[in-house]
């Protein structure tokens, strides 16, 4: 019992939840109540993480359970995007009509499990967290159940991703069945000699992990869940899924099959190369906002594997660079995108946008600025993002991915461009709506100037990050 | 550490845009914003020539240098001049002003924003020119396609997205190649840092790729054929100012850079690829020299008589000689002021007149004679008359390759010929011949900022023609110093081979 004190934000989190639960049921119109309370919850569950960040490494129950620089600063950054999030979504929810209890349950339920997900040393505990964070998540995509797209793309991302839990699971049992252990650390002194089944089951996980992490070719399902749910729904999936399944690619790749990095390199750069051209290409003839960053973020991914696939300490401290820049260009895009509300309905498509600078020249400036970081053109935080992992992969020669990556960025810059042309260049449309709530605009205006002026002192993730070392 | 004089020259124009952004102009013109932006450039301007008399001419060392610990400790921000880029900053801190005066007259919407944008553009070149490491030089370099592909976008013609994302994209693909190259010298030398560079010199073997890698982007920036494509398309579409700066300032950024790293950091590779650069330069220099004869667009005619001209500077870099390298660098700033001021010519009647055509003009001298005045010394600019700038830099650039190449040099020297004879010709059918368009009766001659802009240019233009010690003082000891260190290398090469 002495080392309860580790888990305190998970014990947190958790009685939050039955709490919360228990005055949705017993008071009356306790929607508003219980959002406001989630928030405090998070507030108070980041001050408990950071406040055990002073550890280096610990294990927990068996061996099943560790916490260490990498869970812990993952699970900041997790934490701190969810209180965005909530934040940012607030307003949009009472608006269309999505203000449920369920709803910050829900979100802070699936916290909870890529919580656990991030500090599991164990397939079986690995494998709780995932389905807690995954079932929350099915429900959230459906959310607006009355909108038929909200459904569909409920129940599209609830068959393929039981399915990629399926193969995730006949991976683990693969690996298991091999190794005689279920215990990552156990599982790596036991693989030491090749064999087969082992691989057969890094492969099976990988798809697993590369579904959730929306990479090609598991990514199909992005587009339509991202365009389906409602657009608070899209940023919570855009963001915090992104965090764990990149921090359980760290777990497994450099703990578990750290031995077998012959094995898995491959699959990873080619996920990588893959990821980076699809979603470049992809996203040129897209129409709606939510699924060209859909795209974006599938090539993105691409990027942030391609730091994994190096095997070094340098490229997974650059891989957890590049997610803790994306996360702050996404959270600033969606902002930008809750923005444009006209008469209580919001607007998504990217013609929406035409002429927006001249009746709303902040708004288009910030977007500007997000758009040309998404693209990677320096000074802004986006090119650093790349920067970094392109530094790790040409340390480890790795000039065919380095050289497809740039090229790639080329082809994406095209479309990101296309979306500056039409605030910028186009004529303009009906004025949108100028007052906002307070949560929105301090997002957007901090997320704003991290971007534009990260140049100035790079070292603020970097020197955080170069503490989390795998090998 | 001294007053950092380098960081105010870049930063000081940034500061004035900000200073814009957050103010409320009272006036519907924006008048204030835009004596605040002239204000803050000019100052800069006197700032660089404060830099450029305070500056040590005989030394071939770095000045001024500043190292500040930037990026995680080992990539520093490191700012520095010598006597070859101190020109090219003051051609730009000149420039910029003369850019704000002319704003007036071209741009009519959205005054304060294109005022940021050309303040912030001039710390981006300043930036590049000043910059001593590599991953300064390329934030600086990449940074600038911002700014102008709005400059180009929002302010430009009618085929303005055309040539604004024909620019971005041409420009970033050449550039990351660059990129990657740039990570590999960190990996191979673990250092960026230019003057570290010098000394430890890059391996051999790696030279070649490296410098194709560089080279891709230089030749996209210069433009060299084949990829000078978008040059005349963002010329056309872009508004006068906007032109005058891609003329002016970016286009040596590729020139600069060839000098400062290609050569200074791949001598062996440079010496290998000299015959692609002459057989590039000699195409641009003719072919475009063709192609400019037969425009009627003329903007366009000035856009690829640009290509020919960086054809010349690209041709007398790599003849790596004394007179070749200092020659291509009078020829850039050449270049930089009388394209400018072509452009801003161009501008004049365009705005008068709404067409570029070239058959729409004629006989203007009889209604406009001051225009007539100006446009011709610069069309001789142009065309490198003795008593022009233009004729020392391409007088130096041939003397350069005669040394080298015969064949080469005869075949350039046609450019010259050709050169003078589209340029010839564009005066006479715009300003000589007889007025047949009516409309054009009504044009009125120069106004008073339109004079104040084109002589500030003529001035420099004449006054360097006849004296260029000045330029050449400041330049001599730094390129001197590149070739020692070039020729050095070649040698160290050849004894190791043997």
């Amino acid at each position: 019992m002495e080392n309860i004190q580790y888990i305190l934000p998970e014990i947190f989190i958790s009685l939050s939840i039955m709490l919360f639960l228990l005055i949705g049921v017993f008071k009356k119109n306790s929607t508003t109540l219980i959002y406001n309370l989630s928030n405090i919850s998070l507030v108070i569950l980041l001050a408990l993480i950071v406040n055990l960040s002073s550890i280096d490494k610990i294990y927990l129950f068996n061996n099943s359970y560790l916490i260490d620089n990498l869970s812990n600063y993952m699970k900041i950054i997790l934490v701190g995007s969810g209180i965005f999030v909530m934040l940012i979504g607030s307003k949009y929810i009472q608006v269309i009509n999505l203000n449920k209890i369920e709803y910050p349950i829900l979100i802070l339920s699936s916290i909870l499990g890529m919580m656990i997900m991030i500090s599991s040393n164990d397939l079986i505990v690995f494998y709780m967290g995932l389905e807690l964070q995954s079932l929350a998540l099915y429900v959230l995509a459906s959310f607006n159940r009355d909108n038929l797209l909200s459904t569909e793309s409920g129940l599209k991302y609830f068959v393929l991703s039981a399915l990629s839990s399926g193969l995730l699971l006949y991976g683990c049992s693969l690996t298991y069945g091999f190794s005689e252990s279920t215990n990552f650390d156990q599982i790596l002194i036991n693989s030491i000699e090749f064999n087969y089944g082992t691989t057969f089951g890094i492969v099976f996980i990988l798809v697993g992990l590369a579904f959730k992490i929306s990479a090609v070719p598991f990514h199909m399902w992005a587009p339509d869940v991202y365009q389906g749910s409602p657009t608070s729904v899209t940023l919570f999936f855009a963001i915090l899924p992104k965090i764990a399944a990149l921090s359980v690619f760290i777990k497994f790749l450099y703990t578990p099959f750290a031995n077998m990095n012959d094995q898995w390199q491959t699959i990873i750069v080619f996920i990588s190369i893959a990821s980076m051209i699809f979603g470049a290409v992809a996203a040129i003839g897209q129409k709606n906002l939510k699924r060209l960053i859909a795209y974006s973020s599938i090539s993105h991914m691409g990027y942030a594997l391609a730091g994994l696939a190096t095997i070094s300490n340098q490229g997974i401290q650059s891989s957890i660079t590049y997610i803790s820049i994306y996360l702050v260009m996404n959270l600033a895009f969606f902002s930008c995108l809750f923005m444009l509300k006209r008469n209580d309905k919001y607007y998504e498509n990217i013609d929406d946008l035409s002429g927006l600078s001249k009746k709303h020249p902040i708004l288009s400036f910030s977007l500007l600025i997000v758009l040309f970081s998404l693209a990677g053109i320096p000074p802004l935080a986006g090119f650093f993002a790349k920067f970094y992992v392109f530094l790790a992969v040409i340390e480890q020669s790795m000039y065919f991915l380095a050289i497809v990556g740039l090229l790639a960025t080329v082809v994406a810059a095209f479309y990101y461009l296309r979306i500056i042309k039409i605030i910028y260049f186009d004529p303009e449309k009906e004025e949108y709506e100028t007052s906002h709530n307070l949560g929105l605009k301090i997002t957007l205006a901090i997320s704003t100037i991290f971007i534009l002026a990260y140049f100035i002192y790079p070292r603020s993730i970097t020197e955080i990050v170069s503490k989390i070392t795998m090998i | 550490m001294n007053f950092p004089i380098l960081s105010s020259l870049i930063l000081l124009p940034t500061i004035g845009a900000l200073f814009i952004l957050f103010t409320k102009s009272s006036s519907e013109k924006y008048q204030s914003s835009k004596y605040v932006a002239l204000f803050i450039s000019l100052a800069n301007f006197l700032l660089s020539l404060y830099l450029w008399y305070i500056f040590d001419k005989n030394s071939v060392d770095f000045q001024f240098v500043e190292n500040r610990e930037w990026l995680s400790g080992f990539i520093n921000y490191k700012v520095g001049i010598d006597g070859i880029s101190i020109l090219f900053v003051i051609l730009t801190t000149f420039i910029t002003p003369i850019c704000i005066i002319s704003v007036n007259a071209t741009i009519t919407n959205r005054l304060k924003d294109f005022l940021i944008a050309i303040l912030i553009m001039e710390t981006f070149m300043i930036g590049v020119f000043c910059s001593l490491d590599l991953v300064v030089f390329y934030l600086f370099f990449e940074a600038g396609l911002i700014p102008m592909f709005l400059i180009i976008g929002i302010w430009g013609g009618e085929r303005r997205v055309y040539s604004a994302f024909k620019f971005f994209l041409y420009t970033l693909l050449g550039s990351v190649l660059m990129l990657v190259a740039i990570i590999a010298i960190y990996w191979i030398t673990g250092t960026t840092d230019v003057e570290k560079l010098y000394e430890l010199g890059i391996q051999v073997e790696y030279q070649n790729l490296l410098w194709l890698a560089f080279f891709s982007s230089f030749a996209v920036k210069t433009p060299m054929w084949p990829v000078h494509t978008w040059l005349p398309d963002a010329h056309v579409e872009a508004p006068t100012v906007g032109s005058v700066l891609l003329a002016a300032i970016l286009l040596k950024m590729a020139g600069y850079g060839f000098i400062r790293f290609s050569l200074g950091l791949f001598p062996i590779a440079s010496e290998n690829f000299t015959m692609l650069v002459y057989i590039l330069s000699l195409i641009a220099i003719i072919y475009t020299s063709l192609v400019a004869l037969m425009q009627e667009d003329m903007k366009k005619l000035i856009a690829y008589s640009s290509v020919a001209h960086m054809g010349f500077v690209t041709l007398g870099i790599f003849t790596m000689t004394q007179q070749g390298i200092e020659g291509s660098i009078f020829q850039m700033i050449s270049h930089g002021l009388v394209s400018a001021a072509l452009f801003l010519s161009v501008g004049v009647v365009y705005e008068r007149h709404h067409t570029r055509l070239i058959n729409k003009y004629g006989g203007l001298v009889s209604i406009m004679p001051r225009y007539a005045i100006v446009f011709m010394v610069f069309t001789l600019g142009a065309l490198g008359l003795p008593g022009t700038t233009g004729f020392i830099g391409e007088f130096l650039i041939l003397m350069g390759a005669f040394e080298k190449n015969i064949l080469v040099a005869m075949i350039a020297s046609l450019g010259v010929i050709l050169g003078a004879a589209y340029m010839l010709w564009l005066f006479k059918r715009v300003v000589f011949g007889e007025m047949n368009n009516q409309e054009l009766k009504s044009m009125k001659d120069l106004k008073t900022f339109e004079i104040i802009t084109l002589s500030a240019l003529v001035i420099p233009i004449l006054f360097f023609g006849f004296y260029p010690e000045p330029l050449m003082n400041s330049i001599e000891a730094s390129v001197e110093n590149t070739l020692e260190m070039y020729n050095f290398d070649l040698i160290n090469n050849l004894a190791s081979k043997d």
